[in-house]
């Protein structure tokens, strides 16, 4: 164990006073959310809705719900990571040139540099972990097994405390924003940097134990999938009839399953440098840095097509269907989405081609990379020839859906740019860089958004407000467009990423267009949330049958909106790859199941909660180094695992009769609209009763 | 409402519904654990690639080097303890096949006492390495040598936590679904840690020598 520099206690660690930041811009922050926080438990405890919160959404293992809360998890860490974004473009515009001011303390601008580094890091940790990560595998928790005609995901308490497990990441992070300070290092932590010589304080453990503790649940939720689409087929659901967004999942576990342990290693072993003063990643003593950054892109890579693969998935559901024809070219989707799966792996060396391998090395990671184009030319040309002579609906997803186009052809060809390294070494750790991966990392996010408003009556039973959608899309394109073409055009003139003071003026044009354009974004933010408000107000106008979109294809337009928590009365059996179209075209659409039988469903747990509670106690204890809070919640945590596994009876069965009346309720509401459904569509995912 | 189910049948088509679909619970844990274990395996792999890159004598940083410290004939001893515990586990298995609880007991006692062998011939190895002052902290290569071996020590216990548990539930629960398909991941995770054992002994303790 090595020493650490500063005062240490038994009971409290490296915890004291001091730990409180005293900063303006952070004491504004923390008043912003202790409001937010006391009006949301106010509202709790006014409603009386703390049993219902409990029994309904915090103990859950219903699969559509936890889905959903990992959505709600992550959009509240995206508008974190967006106000990061704000504070970064604003510094960058005011800390131009040797003639600019400085306020709060800062030579230039409103940030210190290290203050300016922490949320640089912040920003790219929290956007690719924590909001990017959480709303994909959220969309997947909620669709996956709805297309596929399962009742819930194989293993349901596993997938609770995956949930869980990302909430503590989360939560370790926002506490470094009040309780101590974040890394410092960027957000794939650089080696020595992170190093404890380097680092004496508590930011990169904070950075280092959120990512660790987060990715366990990544990766369970992972395998969990994985069996959930091997095993819990409807009969009839072949491989052939599979739906490509279920695909897609398939092949993006799998990146998920084996590259994830591998940042659990990378950063395992700097926590072993950290703690135990060992030396893998020192420069001296026989470490080697640059085994760190093999390491952990070794993951990073991977990652960044995980987050990519789903995008493409919610694309390939949205076009067939706002298109009214079947998706072109089925079976190459899928071979594509296997090979960006596989090529991803083999591609890790190009974010550091200036590392000094040799010209064979870089040569090869130089063509793998650019092979990656190939499947994903395949992709744009399979949607594009989906819309090609298609009856085109122009509703808010399918905008989502072609804006992701325009972005994926904009960052994929600047990505062919970068993937030679002679352009390499001249744009290196240029915001050219920032701006290229910003525009791919976009073709998720409009596939989040397309993901999120073509499946929303799916799982709310009404439909977000098209008006308002539409303008949150325009808006936060023309932000996208302002912020990042000045961005490229900045970054080939040679302006090196993570700086927070610009010693060449002629660059404050480039920064005044993208503040302009950040400005964009803002004013897409507020729509987005007067989209929801206005939504969730008008609902009882917006409600929706089983069809939400009139032409969807496949099996989960099949059930009810709201979905109720068994997701099928009696599990359909598959006929066609799009299943729905083809029940049509036989006449099939509205034929009921003649008869119902019992359901068995898994019983709500407070398990998965409580091994995520002794979780966030172990990050805490490790961050601050209080080792009795460590000892005993990693106690607390096996010993939990070892009493849950002497339960015998973790099942409870839904009676036929039961399964008929919920049935029957959601058809009578989804013809006409009775006052009562003003209530909202939560009432039907799980009788009352049966909460044990 | 249009055709019921059983006229879409009669009419040659396979039937909308499926009443009375059921999926095998077993099978699908079993195959949760195995996609489990790859994760476990990436681990091992990142940690032998570390290993690898850091067995430079560059990164032995002027202190020992693996000729200065690694016995294969003693490591051979931990393998024989692992093997044989692998074999006491397949016996108990054999035993949950004809469903014969004391044999199973027996199996997995034996089993654990092996394992327990093991890790005490590992803990006894290392407490004389850092006696001697060949500690993580000294170099590169040390630091990697540490963090491998001692990543198996760690299965290798959480194995034994978990056959101790199992001891309990056979002997109390008897062999209902659960307790069979944690018996057969046990089985599988048992068997990984002596393959990477397998793979300690030849990259590291056998190569070592070299």
């Amino acid at each position: 164990m090595v020493h650490v520099q500063g005062p240490w206690s038994e009971l409290l660690g490296r915890l004291s006073p001091s730990a409180i930041p005293n900063n303006p811009i952070i004491t504004g922050a923390f008043l912003f959310s202790a409001v937010i926080g006391i009006v949301l438990l106010g509202y709790v405890t006014y409603a009386g809705k703390w049993g219902y919160l409990w029994r309904e959404w915090l103990t859950t293992v219903d699969h559509k719900k936890i889905g959903v809360m990992y959505i709600i998890v992550g959009l509240v860490m995206l508008f974190r990571g967006f106000i990061d974004a704000l504070m970064m473009r604003t510094q960058q515009m005011l800390a131009d040139g040797p003639h600019s001011a400085g306020f709060l303390g800062a030579a230039h601008g409103y940030l210190i540099p290290y203050h300016f580094d922490q949320i640089y890091s912040a920003h790219g940790t929290i956007m690719i972990l924590f909001a990017a990560t959480p709303i994909l595998v959220g969309i997947m928790n909620v669709v996956v097994p709805l297309q596929i005609g399962a009742r819930d995901m194989a293993f349901p308490y596993l997938n609770a405390l995956g949930l869980w497990l990302t909430v503590v990441g989360a939560a370790l992070i926002m506490m470094s924003l009040f309780l101590g300070d974040f890394s410092h290092a960027g957000w794939v932590g650089m080696t020595p940097l992170t190093e404890l010589a380097y680092s004496p304080g508590v930011g990169v453990d904070y950075w280092m134990w959120a990512i660790q503790i987060a990715s366990v649940g990544t990766t369970l939720g992972a395998a969990n999938l994985i069996a959930t689409i091997i095993k819990m087929r409807a009969p009839g659901m072949t491989w052939g009839r599979l739906p490509i967004f279920t695909w897609t999942a398939l092949s993006t576990n799998i990146i998920a399953l084996t590259s994830f342990p591998v940042l659990g290693v990378s950063l395992a072993l700097l926590g072993l440098d950290r703690y135990f003063g060992t030396h893998f990643f020192t420069a001296g003593m026989g470490g080697n840095l640059m085994l760190y950054s093999n390491l952990f892109w070794m993951w990073g890579h991977p990652e960044v097509y995980f987050v990519i693969l789903p995008a493409f998935g919610m694309m390939s559901e949205i076009i067939p269907t706002f298109s009214e024809k079947a998706l072109f070219g089925y079976i190459t989707m899928v071979a594509a989405s296997f090979a960006i799966a596989g090529v991803s792996w083999s591609v890790w060396l190009h974010h550091f081609f200036t590392m000094g391998a040799s010209p064979a090395v870089n040569t090869f990671f130089s063509i793998a990379t650019m092979v990656v184009g190939i499947p994903t030319g395949v992709k744009v040309f399979n949607w594009a020839f989906t819309i090609y002579r298609g009856r085109s609906r122009f509703d808010t997803p399918m905008m989502w859906a072609i804006g992701a186009l325009f972005m994926l052809l904009l960052g994929g060809l600047t990505g062919m740019m970068l993937a030679m390294p002679p352009i390499n070494y001249s744009v290196h750790n240029s915001v050219f860089v920032v701006a290229h991966f910003h525009t791919m990392l976009m073709v998720v996010i409009y596939g989040i958004m397309g993901g999120v408003s073509y499946w929303f009556p799916k799982v709310f039973g009404f439909k977000l407000d098209e008006t308002l959608g539409k303008r949150f899309f325009w808006y936060f394109t023309a932000g996208t467009i302002m912020v990042f073409v000045p961005m490229y055009l900045s970054g080939f003139m040679g302006m090196t990423r993570r700086l927070d003071y610009l010693a060449n003026p002629h660059l404050l044009p480039f920064e005044v267009l993208e503040e302009f354009g950040i400005g964009l974004y803002t004013v897409s933010v507020y729509y987005f949330v007067r989209q929801l408000y206005v939504s969730l107000r008008d609902r009882s106008e917006n409600r929706v049958g089983a069809n939400a979109w009139g032409t969807g294809r496949t099996l989960e337009w099949m059930t009810a909106s709201p979905t109720p928590f068994y997701n099928f009365a009696v599990t359909p059996r598959v006929n066609a790859r799009d299943e729905l179209i083809w029940r049509k075209e036989q006449g099939f659409e509205n034929t009921l199941p003649t008869q119902y039988e019992d359901i068995l469903m898994p019983k709500n747990t407070a398990v998965p909660l409580l091994i995520g509670a002794f979780s966030l106690a172990l990050g805490f204890g490790l961050v601050w180094r209080i080792w009795w809070m460590t000892d005993l919640s990693l106690l607390g945590v096996v010993l939990t695992v070892i009493a849950r596994s002497f339960v015998r009876v973790t099942d409870y069965v839904v009676g036929a009769s039961e399964v008929e009346q919920i049935e029957r309720r959601s058809r009578t509401r989804g013809q006409s609209p009775r006052p009562d459904s003003r209530r909202g569509g939560m009432g039907v995912f799980r009788p009352s009763r049966s909460n044990t | 409402m249009g055709v019921s189910a059983t006229t879409a049948s009669d009419s040659g088509k396979a039937g909308l519904w499926a009443q009375h679909h059921h999926h095998d619970a077993i099978s699908t844990r079993t195959l949760g654990f195995w996609l489990y274990m790859l994760s476990d395996a990436m681990i091992f792999a990142g940690l032998f690639a570390t290993y690898a890159v850091l067995s430079h004598h560059y990164n032995a940083a002027g202190g020992p080097t693996p000729h200065d410290f690694i016995h294969p004939l003693y490591a051979y001893g931990e393998t024989l303890a692992v093997f044989t515990s692998v074999l006491a586990y397949g016996g108990a298995m054999v035993a949950l096949r004809r469903g014969h609880k004391g044999g199973v007991l027996a199996g997995l006692g034996l089993a654990f006492l092996l394992g327990a062998v093991f890790i005490g011939m590992e803990v006894n190895e290392f407490s004389h390495l850092l006696s001697i002052g060949i500690s993580p902290e000294r170099s590169g290569y040390l630091s990697a040598f540490f963090a491998l071996v001692m990543t198996h020590g760690i299965h290798m216990a959480f194995g034994l936590l978990w056959m101790a548990t199992m001891f309990f539930q056979v002997a109390f629960q008897g062999f209902t679904d659960k307790v069979v398909y944690r018996m057969l991941n046990l089985k599988v995770f048992w068997h990984f840690q002596a393959v990477i054992w397998v793979l300690v002994f030849s990259f590291v303790y056998m190569r070592g020598v070299l």
